[in-house]
């Protein structure tokens, strides 16, 4: 890949990046006008009314779990009043619009050998959810979250690692071409739990994630993994916070993205801040983009705020570049069409990434349906 | 018996000060079974001619002919080049992160052969040519040249034309860099192709060390993008002696 920009720095000068408003009450977020840092690269006259609240006509997406095992799924288990507050209006909204609380828990000391399937399936409508999923202490599990269909969706994700739980949970974003997706996905880790967290944004006209961790006690460790592609015209934008205030916790997050014809924009923002309690952290952040024809524009910051010294490690690297012309010719110069040739080094981009999703335990399918995505994007 | 004929080849790059002619007139026939050095000092145009003739985008035609068996080579793309038969050892071998050595050269055999290898074998036949070049099996699963020393690359170049087995192969210093083992491995390699009969070698080099593994049929000095002398074997003598400076005084 030919690199546009690059940087690897370690340390960069404090300013305050981490959210201003945590609310359960939509009173408390002003009107967006669309200049806000956290919505400035969001086509927010694409959002439908998410933002605005002036939403069409409601249509509940379809939920389904399989392959449980020992965990257990409600779909409507009575909404609380005591969860931490949203940092973003949408999710707020969302909040305020759902009934109920869908929830998975996998209970204490149990190993869920299974990986457990839910299907959130759009119906043609407006759609809010809320998800709750809690791995009690020394639960494990892998959970696969497939979002498909068509739908204006705004859902929550919360999950809860207790101690010493493990959960691989994985976000595929399956939707239509006409989709609008806006979603906070919170992690919480107990001590010494671990979440891998993995996004795969395929489809929808507007995708909108905010994947985030808090650590609530020391030695949590949260892997960020995410992949993605823009079609023409395909808005894909994941922005991460990760909020190192234990000591002794690991973060890393991977996301690489593929864009593809006009329009085509992708956002990418990773705000990690580490916290001057927050001694021992090791954390490391890298978005790579490869712009395969047309005129797309991949924005991509990368955000370290340090506040100690005292860390393992820090640091991050981001960057954006086309096909690389000496790759393709070396590989046409053995034989290989220049289809053939874009494919492997398509492939070869995200080889990494599907290693790390193709872990014996999740489902071909998600490598499959990446596979066809990819082959559509030549 | 395959033949590649160059006749007065002119090429030009193009240079954040314009286009710069490279190549002035280049006339070369490489036929199946023989081997032909092609050598000048830095900067004459050798890799410029290589590159030209295996299609680099970078390099414009601006005059000549190159055909194989009597077919216009430059009316071709690259890839249906290779296909043709025509095979170029670089001499910067390209990194291609993501796909692995084995994953590459089976995709480039099964283009160049028109089928996909029957698997049992093709795999036999992988592990063989990498023991003969002293290739570590494990370099198979690695991402092609990432990583790899300039020694590990050159012989991966060899590697790949030993199981593409091309009937005209281009290798542009393909000794240089090397230490006195691994050019003993690569000229190996490169006399296993040349023992077949079946393919034309045309090696770039600066130097005439890889001459003594490597015996040339002909030899050919190239200076300012053009061949100013032609002879045998005794040409490189003359010049591992004397220098270039004899044949390259304007
Ligand atoms: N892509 C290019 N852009 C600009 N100049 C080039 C390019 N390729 C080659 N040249 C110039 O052409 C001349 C010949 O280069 P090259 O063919 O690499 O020589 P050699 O292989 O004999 O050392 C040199 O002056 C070199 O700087
Ligand atoms: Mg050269």
């Amino acid at each position: 890949m030919t690199a546009v920009t690059e940087h690897e720095v370690s340390l960069v000068p404090a300013t305050d990046h981490s959210p201003q408003i945590r609310s359960l009450d939509l009173a408390d977020f002003p009107t967006l006008v669309g200049r806000e840092e956290e919505w400035r690269f969001t086509p927010l006259a694409r959002l439908r009314g998410l933002h605005t609240g002036e939403i069409g006509a409601q249509s509940p997406v379809v939920v389904t779990a399989t392959s449980l095992g020992g965990a257990t799924f409600i779909p409507n288990s009575p909404k609380d009043a005591t969860r931490a507050g949203f940092t973003d209006r949408v999710a707020t909204f969302a909040w305020t619009q759902i009934a109920d609380v869908a929830t998975l828990t996998i209970p204490k000391n149990t190993q869920v050998a299974e990986t457990i399937q839910i299907s959130i399936a759009g119906t043609n409508g407006v759609a809010f959810h809320q998800l709750d999923v809690n791995v009690e202490q020394f639960g494990e599990a892998t959970v696969i979250i497939n979002h498909s269909g068509s739908a204006t969706f705004a859902g929550n994700l919360d999950i809860n690692v207790a101690d010493g739980g493990k959960l691989t949970i994985v976000s595929i974003q399956d939707w239509e071409i006409d989709a609008v997706h806006a979603g906070h996905h919170r992690v919480r880790l107990g001590r010494d739990a671990t979440c891998k967290h993995i996004a795969v944004t395929l489809g929808g006209d507007v995708v909108r994630l905010l994947p985030s961790v808090d650590y609530d006690a020391p030695g949590g460790s949260a892997e960020f993994i995410g992949l993605y592609f823009a079609g023409a015209g395909q808005h894909a934008e994941h922005r991460l916070f990760v909020d190192h205030s234990q000591a002794h916790c690991r973060s890393n997050v991977v996301y690489k993205g593929a864009l593809n014809g006009d329009g085509a924009h992708t956002v990418w923002i990773g705000d990690v801040l580490i916290r001057s309690n927050a001694i021992g952290t090791e954390t490391y952040e890298i978005n790579r983009n490869l712009v395969l024809s047309g005129g797309g524009r991949a924005d991509s910051v990368p955000n370290l705020e340090i506040e100690t010294g005292e860390i393992v490690g820090a640091g991050h690297a981001s960057t954006t570049g086309r096909f690389d012309d000496e790759q393709l010719f070396y590989l046409e110069s053995r034989g290989i069409s220049a289809d053939e040739a874009r494919m492997l080094v398509l492939r070869g981009f995200f080889e990494d990434l599907l290693n790390q999703i193709n872990v014996p335990e999740i489902n071909d399918g998600v490598r499959t349906r990446i596979e066809e995505r990819l082959a559509g994007l030549r | 018996m395959s033949v590649l004929e160059i006749k007065g080849l002119e090429v030009q790059v193009t240079t954040d000060d314009g286009p710069k002619d490279i190549l002035r007139g280049v006339d070369l026939v490489v036929r199946a079974g023989e081997t032909h050095a092609l050598m000048g000092p830095n900067g004459s145009g050798k890799s410029t001619l290589a590159y030209a003739i295996a299609g680099h985008p970078k390099y414009h035609i601006t005059g000549g002919t190159v055909t194989l068996d009597g077919q216009d080579v430059l009316a071709m793309s690259v890839d249906e080049r290779a296909r043709a038969g025509l095979f170029l050892a670089m001499q910067y071998p390209v990194e291609v992160p993501g796909v692995s050595v084995s994953n590459f050269l089976r995709t480039a055999i099964t283009a160049i052969r028109g089928e996909a290898p029957n698997l049992r074998t093709w795999i036999k036949e992988l592990k063989e040519s990498m023991n003969a070049l002293q290739i570590d099996q494990q370099f198979a699963e690695r991402s092609v040249n990432e990583g790899f020393s300039g020694g590990e690359r050159k012989r991966t170049e060899i590697l790949q034309m030993e199981l593409i087995k091309p009937s005209i192969a281009i290798l542009d210093e393909t000794d240089s860099g090397l230490d006195v083992d691994a050019l003993r491995v690569v000229s190996e390699g490169i006399n296993r192709v040349r023992a077949t009969g079946e393919t034309g070698v045309l090696l770039i080099t600066h130097f005439t060390r890889i001459l003594n593994y490597v015996k040339p049929d002909f030899v050919h000095v190239f200076f300012d993008g053009r061949i100013v002398r032609q002879g045998g074997p005794e040409l490189a003598d003359d010049i591992e002696a004397n220098g270039y400076a004899q044949y390259t005084a304007v």
